[in-house]
């Protein structure tokens, strides 16, 4: 079974929509007790970093998660404010994140010659280009375009953990892949076939 | 590769999809949810759906044909109709939006905006101002369909919902909406560059031209009304838009 963790931040049902399209049969749920039976998760969210790690807090998730993640090893699908959690720190809010991966969530830095080019929140369709081998990018064609709404970004400290990159204004991480810990700052439940493609691809891990 | 996004505007009135003129003369187009499954298949980049009658009777856009939206939508959309407490924004992401479109009530009370900006992060909260000029050809921006003037010139009320902390503005030309002669790329351009937020340029579009024009005019993406119902001179009711391809000729200068 795959759990969508609810943490009360943001849009659980167009993900639980987009595998229900594709016939998979996902839970939403906050209850330990189910996700300590998921086969894989999904971390989705939006919003503001601090609330999100406030909220799993509260919710009091933190060290199931953690056991289920980096001791139990089940895939684990971040998506938006979901992946930037699994960072070591954020900028927004100057708050520390789970540190599953060896990256930081930073501020888009716009120069300034190109800010009326180039506006935050980006917010808009951009191609990723895959930079190394991956399940998630299975039948992806490379002209493929994603739905992205961040205003903060990705920055691997340990290269190996980037999986892809994105262009605005300049290149930022816009996938990760460490082992059984997979995320993306795009909205594959919102990218139309090629979102679908990428859930698809996750299911079959 | 980063491409602008095209925004189809849908307008509902008793929940039946309408089209206006200037903000008058309202045409019922059809049902809104066989709307959303064409451009389902047209592979539209999001969708903005706007309750014009809600702030005016007092109430917000209906949640369950919010959730019928998100049941069926297979892109980003936002909405917007009256929306004035934090648990309307609640209930309406949790139906599936991505984003929240305010109006009327960013203008009466503006510390509104900081408040859902900072529950909901900045970029779920999307202030749309209406824009057009008076008798006397002085422009400013108005609430409640066009009706009531805000005090604010276009500049400086978005200005102001930036520092509240909104992610997106809309800039509607009421006097261009439904004329389908192209933007108001003065407008449009003077706002874009007086805030680092991304700016949607609406009310004008009739052609592909027009859209490439609210890109150069800074506009960081275009939506379009009528150009996407209405088809021929006649203004036969046909949904419309670009393919891939087109979108890709638009913007490639």
């Amino acid at each position: 079974m795959i759990v969508i963790v609810d943490y009360g931040v943001g849009n659980l049902r167009s993900v639980y929509n987009k595998l229900k399209r594709i016939g998979i049969a996902a839970e939403i749920s906050s209850d330990p007790s189910v996700i300590s039976k998921a086969d894989k998760i999904i971390l989705p969210g939006v919003g503001h970093f601090r609330n999100g790690m406030n909220k799993l807090k509260e919710y009091g998730l933190i060290d199931l998660l953690n056991r289920r993640v980096l001791t139990e090893k089940i895939p684990v699908f971040g998506i938006c404010l979901g992946v930037q959690l699994f960072t070591k720190h954020s900028e927004e809010g100057d708050c520390d994140g789970l540190g599953w991966i060896d990256a930081e969530t930073v501020k888009f830095i716009i120069p300034k010659e190109q800010q009326t080019k180039f506006k935050v929140p980006h917010i808009g369709w951009n191609s990723v280009s895959v930079i190394k081998n991956s399940l998630l990018f299975k039948n992806v064609d490379p002209s493929e375009l994603f739905y992205f709404v961040h205003s903060y970004h990705l920055k691997c400290n340990d290269k190996n953990v980037a999986l892809g990159n994105s262009n605005y204004a300049y290149d930022f991480v816009s996938c990760i892949e460490h082992g059984n810990i997979f995320g993306t700052q795009f909205h594959p439940e919102k990218s139309q076939d090629a979102g679908i493609q990428l859930f698809e691809n996750f299911v079959k891990l | 590769m980063f491409r602008p996004r095209v925004i189809p505007v849908l307008l509902l009135k008793n929940l039946g999809l309408v089209k206006s003129v200037k903000f008058k003369n309202y045409n019922y187009i059809g049902d809104p949810i066989n709307a959303v499954k064409l451009f389902n298949d047209l592979r539209a980049d999001e969708l903005v759906f706007l309750d014009i009658l809600a702030s005016k009777e007092q109430r917000t856009i209906q949640l369950s044909f919010v959730q019928k939206v998100g049941d069926e939508c297979n892109m980003p959309f936002s909405v917007g109709g009256g929306i004035k407490t934090i648990s309307d924004i609640k209930q309406i992401l949790n139906a599936g939006a991505e984003k929240v479109i305010i109006n009327s009530y960013a203008a009466e009370n503006p510390e509104f905006i900081k408040q859902a900006s900072m529950e909901f992060g900045s970029s779920t909260i999307v202030v749309s101002i209406d824009v057009k000029k008076n008798l006397f050809g002085k422009e400013g921006t108005y609430t409640l369909g066009g009706t009531k003037s805000t005090g604010y010139s276009a500049v400086d009320f978005a200005k102001l919902m930036e520092e509240k902390g909104a992610g997106e503005l809309i800039i509607n030309s009421i006097d261009r909406d439904g004329t389908m002669e192209g933007y108001d790329l003065n407008l449009t351009k003077k706002v874009s560059e007086a805030v680092s937020i991304p700016v949607i340029a609406c009310g004008g579009a009739g052609n592909y031209q027009h859209l490439a024009e609210g890109i150069n005019a800074y506009a960081s993406a275009v939506s379009a009304g009528s150009m996407f119902i209405y088809h021929g001179p006649r203004k036969a009711v046909l949904i419309n838009y670009p393919s891939k391809e087109d979108l890709q000729k638009i913007f490639s200068n």
